[in-house]
Parts: C-alpha cells; sequence; structure tokens
C-alpha cells in the first residue's frame, strides 16, 4: 500500500474514533463533560487559526477578541426569531433589516464568519503598515473599539444590555466538526507555497520580499482566514453560553489564546491543539483555587483572580524559560509515530 | 457654548493632557532604548495609587510623606520589572519580549486584584487640594492648576538629566546603539534600569495626580491611561521625551474638547484615541516630533 493512501486511511480512521468517543460523552458522559469538550472544542478553532497569524507569520495579533465579538453578535442576531428581538430590544428597536431576518444556525455561523472577515479586511491597511509593537497596539485597539461601538450601537446590538436567550444550538457535534474542518483548512495552507511563504516572511521579511514574496498578500490572507473563523468561533460560543454582551469578549480572551499558542509551541498547529485542551481542562480544575474551601475545620475563602495569577506565571515562565512551548515548530505525523513503533520492535 | 464653559472645558483638556504626558514619557524612554512597548507601564499607575493608599492607612504618613514614597517604590517596582521580565530575553525574538510585557501586565494586574480584592477603593486626597478657585468665572479646582505644573517641572528636570548629566549621555548612547555603548565602557544594565526607574517614577507621579482627579482605585485603573498614553506618545513622535508631552496635551485637550463640542459622541470617547492612532500610522507613523524609526540590529 503506497504512503499517502495509508496516511489517508489513519487519519480518517482517527477522527472517527474521535467522533465514537464524543457519542459516547454525548450519550453517556454528564453535563460536566460535555461542556468541557465544547470550550475545548471551541479553544481548538481559535488556537488554531490565531496560530496561523502569530505563529506562522511572527506578527502579534492581539484582536481575535474583536472578530469573535462581531462573530457572536452577528450570529446571535440571525439566528434570534423576530418576535424575540422585539422583546430584547427595549431601549431602541432593532434596525431594520435585522429586525425580520432569521436563518438557519449553520447559515448564521457561515455569515458570521464573513462578517468578521469583512471587518478584517477594512482596518488590513492600517493594520499591516507597521510591524510588531505597533501592529499589536492598532489590533489591541480595534478591540477596544468594538468593545465601545457594542455599547453605543443600541439599534445594532442592544447596547450594554446585550442579547439574551439565545437557543443552546451549539451541541459536540458542530464545534467537533468545525474544529476538524479548521485544522485541515489551516494546515493544508501552513503545508502549501502560501504557507511556505508565510514562514519565510516569519524568518525575515526583507530577505523574503527579495524571493520575490509580497509581505501584504500573505500576511492579509492569515488575518482573513484567522477573522473569518474567529467569527464563526464566536457565533458557536454565543449559541453555548447563550447570553452575549459587549464585556464577555474582552482582551482577557486574547490573552488566553495567547497563552495558549505559546505554552503550545508558537507555529505549531499540533502544539495549538494541546495548548487548547490543557486550558480549557485547567481553567475548569483550577476553579478550586477560586472557590472557598473547607478541609476539616479550616476554612479557606475563596481567592477571585487566582487563575489568572497561575496563567500569567505560566506564561511568563515559558516565554522566558522554554521559549519553544511544549511542541516548539514541530507537528505530529504518522512517520514519527511509526519510527517510535518500529524501533520498539526491534 | 460660552466662552467660560469653552475656557472649563480647555483647562479639564490640559489636565487630562498633562496626566496622559507624563505617563507617556515613560513609553517612550524605555522604546527608545530597548524598542519594546512596555505593556506594564500602565500598571505602575495601579501600584503607585495602592502605594499610596497603603502607606496613609498602615503607617499613617502625611500626603508629603507619602506620595515620594510611593514613587520611590513605584520605581524600584520599575526596576524589578526590567530585571525580571525583559532582561532574561535582551537577545530574545521581539515577539517573545512583548509577550513577556503583556504577562507581566496580566501578573500585576492580578496580583493586585488577589492580594488586595476588586473591591474600588476610595484615594484619599488632601484636602489642600480640594479648593476651588474662581477666575474670572472659571471655576478651577486647584488640583487642576497644579497638575500642569507638576508636569511641566518634573519634564524640565528630566530633560536636564538626560541633556546635561553623564547618566543621560549614556542613555542617550544606548538609544543609539547597544554595542557601541558597550565598547565605550558603559554598563548597559545599569543605564536601563536607570531608565526604567526614572519613566516609572513619573509613571507614579501621575498615576498619583489621576487618582486625585478620579478618586476611585481598582487593580485594572491602569489600563486604559496606559494604552492612551502610549498612543500620546505615538502622536508626539516615539522617542523623544519633549514629544511625549506635547502628544499628551493634544490628546487630552482633543478628546476633552470633542466631547465638549458634541456631546453626542460622548459614548465614542474611548475609540477617540485609537481613531487617532490609526489615522497617525496611515499618514504620519512618526508623529509630530519623532525621527523615522531605524530597526535596532
Amino acid at each position: 500500500m503506497d504512503k499517502g493512501l495509508k496516511k489517508t486511511i489513519l487519519n480518517i480512521s482517527a477522527i472517527g474514533l474521535l467522533f465514537f468517543a464524543l457519542w459516547l460523552f454525548d450519550r453517556y458522559g454528564t453535563e460536566y463533560h460535555v461542556r468541557i469538550l465544547n470550550n475545548i472544542a471551541v479553544f481548538i478553532i481559535l488556537a488554531v487559526s490565531y496560530n496561523l497569524v502569530n505563529g506562522i507569520c511572527g506578527v502579534l495579533h492581539l484582536g481575535p477578541n474583536a472578530f469573535i465579538t462581531i462573530g457572536a453578535y452577528t450570529s446571535a442576531l440571525l439566528t434570534m426569531s423576530p418576535a424575540e428581538k422585539k422583546i430584547s430590544f427595549i431601549i431602541e428597536p432593532l434596525i431594520w433589516p435585522l429586525s425580520v431576518i432569521q436563518v438557519p444556525f449553520w447559515m448564521s455561523l457561515i455569515i458570521a464568519g464573513l462578517v468578521s472577515t469583512v471587518f478584517a479586511f477594512l482596518i488590513s491597511y492600517p493594520v499591516f503598515r507597521v510591524r510588531g509593537d505597533y501592529l499589536a497596539i492598532v489590533t489591541l485597539g480595534f478591540g477596544e473599539v468594538v468593545r465601545v461601538l457594542c455599547n453605543a450601537l443600541q439599534g445594532v446590538t442592544n447596547g450594554p444590555l446585550g442579547l439574551k436567550g439565545l437557543k443552546p444550538y451549539t451541541n459536540l457535534w458542530w464545534s467537533w466538526a468545525i474544529a476538524v474542518i479548521t485544522i485541515v483548512v489551516i494546515q493544508r495552507l501552513i503545508n502549501s507555497s502560501w504557507g511556505r511563504a508565510m514562514k519565510a516572511i516569519r524568518e525575515d521579511e526583507i530577505a523574503a520580499k527579495a524571493m520575490g514574496i509580497d509581505p501584504f498578500r500573505h500576511l492579509l490572507m492569515a488575518f482573513l482566514i484567522n477573522a473569518f473563523f474567529s467569527g464563526v468561533a464566536g457565533g458557536l460560543l454565543a449559541h453555548l453560553i447563550t447570553t452575549i454582551s459587549p464585556t464577555l469578549f474582552t482582551f482577557f480572551l486574547t490573552f488566553n489564546l495567547l497563552m495558549i499558542i505559546v505554552v503550545g509551541g508558537l507555529g505549531s498547529t499540533t502544539g495549538a491543539v494541546i495548548g487548547a485542551t490543557l486550558f480549557a481542562w485547567g481553567s475548569e480544575a483550577l476553579r478550586i483555587v477560586e472557590s472557598p474551601m473547607q478541609i476539616g475545620s479550616l476554612y479557606i475563602p475563596g481567592i477571585p483572580g487566582m487563575r489568572m495569577v497561575i496563567f500569567s506565571v505560566i506564561l511568563m515562565v515559558v516565554i522566558i524559560f522554554a521559549r519553544k512551548g511544549i511542541m516548539g515548530q514541530r507537528e505530529f505525523s504518522w512517520d514519527w509515530v511509526f519510527a517510535k513503533i518500529k524501533r520498539k520492535h526491534t | 457654548m460660552n466662552f467660560q464653559i469653552f475656557m472649563q472645558q480647555l483647562i479639564n483638556g490640559i489636565t487630562l493632557g498633562s496626566l496622559y504626558g507624563l505617563v507617556a514619557i515613560g513609553y517612550t524612554m524605555v522604546y527608545g532604548i530597548l524598542r519594546l512597548i512596555n505593556f506594564a507601564h500602565g500598571d505602575l499607575l495601579m501600584v503607585a495609587t495602592y502605594a499610596v493608599i497603603y502607606s496613609m492607612a498602615l503607617f499613617m504618613l502625611p500626603w508629603y510623606l507619602s506620595f515620594p514614597l510611593a514613587i520611590l517604590f513605584t520605581g524600584l517596582v520599575g526596576i524589578l520589572l526590567d530585571r525580571v521580565a525583559y532582561r532574561p530575553l535582551r537577545n530574545a525574538p521581539r515577539i517573545s519580549l512583548l509577550i513577556s510585557a503583556i504577562g507581566a501586565s496580566f501578573l500585576m494586574e492580578n496580583l493586585a486584584l488577589v492580594i488586595i480584592g476588586g473591591v474600588p477603593k476610595p484615594f484619599p486626597r488632601p484636602s489642600l487640594f480640594d479648593k476651588v478657585v474662581d477666575l474670572y468665572g472659571v471655576k478651577i479646582q486647584v488640583l487642576t492648576i497644579y497638575t500642569p505644573l507638576t508636569t511641566i517641572v518634573l519634564l524640565l528636570g528630566l530633560l536636564y538629566i538626560v541633556r546635561y548629566t553623564e547618566v543621560g549621555k549614556a542613555m542617550r548612547a544606548a538609544s543609539r546603539d547597544f554595542e557601541t555603548t558597550r565598547l565605550m565602557g558603559i554598563n548597559l544594565d545599569r543605564v536601563i534600569a536607570l531608565t526604567f526607574l526614572l519613566g516609572s517614577s513619573l509613571a507614579a507621579a501621575g498615576g498619583i495626580m489621576w487618582a486625585m482627579k478620579y478618586p476611585q482605585v481598582n487593580p485594572f485603573m491602569g489600563i486604559i491611561p496606559g494604552l492612551k498614553a502610549f498612543i500620546a506618545a505615538v502622536l508626539g513622535g516615539i522617542g523623544s521625551i519633549v514629544g511625549a508631552v506635547v502628544g499628551g496635551f493634544l490628546l487630552g485637550i482633543g478628546e476633552v474638547l470633542i466631547v465638549a463640542i458634541f456631546p453626542g459622541l460622548a459614548q465614542y470617547r474611548d475609540a477617540f484615541a485609537f481613531m487617532v492612532l490609526i489615522f497617525l500610522l496611515i499618514f504620519r507613523p512618526t508623529g509630530i516630533m519623532g525621527e523615522a524609526i531605524v530597526d535596532k540590529a
């Protein structure tokens, strides 16, 4: 059997196995398990696509929370029924075309991704005129502008009240199917000539330019793809949490994503997946440190903020002492697995 | 809008702008030497205000002792920040340094949250600053006069240090070329530590005056002033100390006057600074007084 076919079969069976495991959890797992699994999938979508900009292209983009917010609002406004919208928008009625439209969940996700992409395209010119620290601040500033707009444009977003009572459409199948699609699309892009050009820009932009690579086009591509998947993930999150408000997706979320990809290894999709899994599981497990504890007769009050202290210490320790993270820039591959197995047998 | 209201708003803008300016100096000094946006700089405002609150509440210090102590303490925190978060990464890629800065910023905010708690605390403003002066019908709080004056005095002092002293010369040399500066027998780490000390002390002074103007103190109070001060530094031309103060004044006055002239835009106030930044980067990325930014090898 030739190698390509073998790998395809292995990939498909691995995905099959994953969905079988999900089916088991869906059927027999507790609500707690399902929630963690959903979070893992959403964070995989966000981290893998975020890694395309930060890890593969090597520019520090700090605004994915803006695109997540845009996606969440778009998707939520599209799935609510006209009657629900009429009840929700108390202060100012929703503007006309949005107030009567209602589309199925899958279509709202696609439109959410597209709207995010359009916004990304609109700000791409000022963003990619600069590099490094400036780019970081401009993208961070865009996140702030989106938050301000969400608060102010009451006719579209319902202002600080947010949108409540969304239908919990997001389930394990939606979130994991999209996570798998994200990984496949991004991996194919990274392994194409586009991906190699992006890595060349990361290593040395001037040298890449001299080889005939247009940095703007390639960075824009990564930025737009990241915005699309962030928007879709925002739609998933909106229908997972069922309530959204302007202060829900702040810079905290971006910080968490940054930590995921740094710990996993900047530039590695496998690392992003591992990081997302560890984070989604870890932030639930670490809830213990923020809730009050009773050990025998000793009562320890919960300390809010302790998780973020632990996370920021982890981020700094990794970036100072183990800059490569868990995976470095390596990826998981079947060849590596075969080599391991072979070595064991001989 | 009549003349008196206009003057009132203009003075408000000048006060706000001088605060942005003070904080922006720290950004611009660190950027000049390390080519790094010190994301944790804004949080030093918060450190200074809590230092004042605690020194006044725990040790019963009067304000004229507590303010300088808090400023000194914040300066030392700035040195510690450089030592822990930035010095190990001197030869690392730029993106690692930035990520470390963001990590340090979150660490400071959340440590404050854990130690002190998230409930906003009132800032004990000395009653001396509460007085109101009536100037031809324009009512001015004494504080709003002291703030820009303090900024100007501190700016002159800093300019003296940077332009006419040995260490100032070393700092200017380090902002040009690391290697050559080292070859001249200058202890670079000490110069950088001094830069952090000066920048952080000025941020502390800004933070204390900020807390007197808006006397609600919480662990996240430094984020927005920090970001806006950074924009002020870019507006003035990053790397230029005078530029930072000019940028601060322009941003502060612009922000206040726009809301005063178009009250309908009040909700968008926080977005104004970022719009300025975006247009600035499109049309004049070097700012008002800046030179073209050269990448240090």
